[in-house]
């Protein structure tokens, strides 16, 4: 049953925006337009369970900026809904103040002024000491992280990944589940799974694909409140496409949306009165499966990188989106009576790093982990006068940098970068470390490549990559965005089938079509194809940058968007 | 760096899926079809197709059949050049009549289950199995 209370709170998109007050806070901190510790932990509590979700941190220990996007297109159902709503639209929806320390969180809009006024966002540290008045509430709160976790940093290559494993264990993580962990390579993966960590590795959709057998822990049954809590775990589901397959070759992943009916039945048979799926497939796909696998309370999505300040109910199912970077972290509280989920409350959790303190245990032990790689890390290699982000469907300015750095340094007509979610950002102004360039690069397949590809096979590229994040049923689609192009300008119609979506390919330094039959210099990186050679892509973006000294990117207009 | 041959057959499979889908194939397997058919229109339930939304690697698809009750079920894939995968036979003592086997797909397109059932009757099940170049998921 959904009680009135919940109603309420899913009702509150409409009547904040007359002003009525604000679920979460959001309005009041708006109207305050200040901050305090008390007021970002302030929560009523409800029921018998608190959940506890953090999820796709890309190992990010320290506070970072990190802009959310400005466009970020939804295709058939889930056109025009949360996450698929940006900046202003995104303000107005969820009734929150331009220039609140809530949209400085939670959209692009006026980002670098807001940026200077608020400071950067999350650190694992002060996530500590959320985690820490949440259990001061209720200590048997359950934490769980949905994965991205142990990739996406200087200090998470080199250590391959034990920085995080150490302070996940240590900040009480009690399961997770995956995506990027296993581009650590599959005998990493066991090592830290049988060796390291403190709590299990879920993955109900992860099995053995020579056998086709379950081959991770499918989920995990937790006593809270007197209550049993079922933990499901989602790993990606397109783990082998997405990224390098021949890393784990012997595993396959998928949806699997029956396997999923299954275990959610299994748990329930098992005596589940509450049942939690930690999810790695991304918004729409978690949004598809709600509508279509009965039985799961609540949803901890992840992957797609939204932060969206209330539920999105689905039937009976709560769908929460906690963001990514250690920029949020979610509480929900649950009312389990009677084998049932009476009452939810969430609040989305911002984590302003100037205002929450730091935990002096946590902080210490990231500063210990940090320490072999400070000196590395910290080096200056120039500065930025552009904002530096990566977020946002067909191009960032993290990106474009990257792009020309490929054109400049490797002698290419054209320029492919990956279109990850991952890498925090930079405002202008700010010195370009070499942490700055890891977080946007950081990972185990970086060989710049360069090769020679036909027009047409460019165009099979970017269509293949588009039908990937716009085919309108999201079970087709595998999240990120799309693959950022430098060196060449398109149009593309995201309402078209695959095939004719791209058009007016144009090599910007001629102002020429593409020609299907010409061959053209192209400089990429992150190819998932086993023995692709050339320098790490941080390697070539660093020596680009001491070349410029300070950076300054202009605006991009390569792509032009048809949107129905 | 040039292209591996790995590159360019994965490219290949891509550039198969495009230039596939086009009405010759969908011919060749309506033909096939009807043969197992005899030119009946099947009907719908009673048959299970499991297949991937996406191939992990279109050389070796898994998919299953399952039809209680069924003597023979018929697997197509649409689009390759040839449609006709596998007919299974169940006997009369058959425990189940599922099935399960791995298929080559020479690029995106539709997987065609039909059964033939104990009265004479057809049903069909189809999945679309997409077969992509990959390696942006973020």
């Amino acid at each position: 049953m959904i009680s009135r209370r919940d109603f309420l709170q899913v009702g509150m998109a409409a009547s904040a925006l007359y002003g009525a007050g604000g679920f979460g806070n959001w309005s009041r901190l708006a109207a305050q337009q200040a901050l305090t510790q008390d007021q970002l932990l302030q929560f009523d509590t409800v029921g018998n369970v608190t959940l506890m979700h953090i999820t796709d941190l890309h190992a990010q220990l320290k506070p970072v900026w990190f802009r959310e996007p400005e466009i970020n297109l939804g295709v058939g159902a889930a056109h025009g809904k949360p996450p698929h709503v940006n900046g202003t639209d995104f303000l107005r929806m969820f009734g929150i103040e331009p220039g609140s320390p809530a949209a400085y969180a939670l959209t692009y809009v006026d980002f670098v002024a807001l940026a200077r006024e608020y400071g950067q966002m999350g650190g694992l540290d002060r996530v500590a000491t959320v985690l820490k008045a949440i259990r001061a509430d209720r200590p048997d709160a359950l934490l769980l992280d949905g994965g991205d976790t142990w990739q996406g940093s200087y200090s998470a290559l080199k250590s391959e990944g034990q920085d995080m494993v150490n302070v996940m264990n240590a900040l009480g993580v009690e399961a997770m589940t995956s995506h990027w962990e296993f581009t650590l390579g599959i005998d990493r993966v066991t090592e830290i799974v049988e060796n390291h960590l403190n709590f299990p590795f879920l993955g109900a959709n992860i099995f053995d694909a020579e056998w086709d057998e379950p081959a991770y822990e499918p989920y995990k049954m937790f006593e809270r409140g007197g209550v049993q809590i079922a933990v499901i775990g989602q790993a990606f589901p397109y783990m082998p496409i997405a990224n390098p397959g021949w890393m784990f070759p012997d595993l396959s992943f998928g949806v699997r949306q029956e396997r999923m009916a299954a275990v959610v039945q299994e748990v329930r048979n098992a005596g589940a009165e509450a049942v939690v799926l930690l999810s790695h497939n991304g918004f729409d796909v978690d949004r598809k499966l709600a509508a279509d696998v009965p039985g799961i309370d609540v949803i901890l999505t992840g992957h797609t990188h939204d932060a969206i300040p209330e539920p999105v109910l689905v039937g009976k199912t709560h769908l929460i989106a906690s963001g990514s970077h250690g920029k949020f972290i979610s509480r929900i509280d649950l009312d389990v009576r009677d084998g049932e989920v009476k009452e939810v409350k969430h609040k989305l959790i911002p984590i302003f790093s100037d205002v929450i303190a730091a935990d002096p245990e946590i902080a210490a032990l990231i500063d210990a982990e940090r320490a072999p790689y400070a000196a590395e890390m910290a080096e200056v290699i120039g500065t930025t006068d552009s904002l530096l982000y990566r977020r946002g469907n067909f191009n960032g300015t993290w990106d474009d940098l990257i792009c020309n750095a490929l054109i400049a340094e490797r002698e290419a007509d054209i320029a492919l970068s990956p279109g990850f979610r991952w890498g925090a950002s930079l405002i202008p102004g700010a010195d370009i470390r070499r942490e700055d360039i890891f977080n946007a690069t950081a990972m185990s397949y970086p060989e710049a490549y360069r090769s020679e590809m036909t027009g047409e096979t460019l165009h099979l590229i970017l269509e293949d990559v588009a039908d990937n994040l716009f085919n309108p049923d999201p079970y087709y689609q595998q999240g990120g965005d799309m693959v950022r192009v430098g060196g060449m300008g398109y149009r593309i119609d995201v309402t078209k089938p695959q095939g004719s979506r791209i058009t007016e390919m144009t090599l910007l330094k001629t102002g020429e079509l593409i020609d299907p039959a010409r061959s053209y210099v192209v400089s990429g990186w992150a190819s998932v194809n086993e023995g692709t050679e050339g320098p790490p892509i941080w390697d070539v973006v660093e020596s680009h940058i001491r070349n410029l000294g300070t950076v300054s990117i202009e605006p991009n207009q390569s792509v032009e968007v048809v949107n129905g | 760096m040039k292209l591996t041959r790995r590159d360019a057959l994965a490219l290949g499979l891509g550039a198969t899926a495009a230039s596939f889908l086009p009405a010759r194939a969908f011919a060749a397997a309506d033909e096939a079809i009807a043969e197992f058919t005899g030119g009946a229109t099947p009907g719908e339930g009673g048959l299970t197709l499991t297949a991937p939304e996406i191939a992990e690697n279109g050389n070796t698809v898994p998919i299953a059949v399952d039809a209680p009750g069924a003597e023979s079920i018929a697997i197509f894939a649409a689009g390759n050049p040839t449609p006709k995968v596998a007919t299974i036979n169940f006997g009369p003592l058959a425990g189940s009549q599922s099935a399960a086997t791995r298929i080559r797909l020479s690029g995106t397109q539709d997987v065609i289950a039909i059964a033939k059932m104990a009265d004479g009757s057809f049903v069909q099940a189809s999945a679309l199995v997409k077969v992509t170049i990959g390696g942006c998921g973020g």
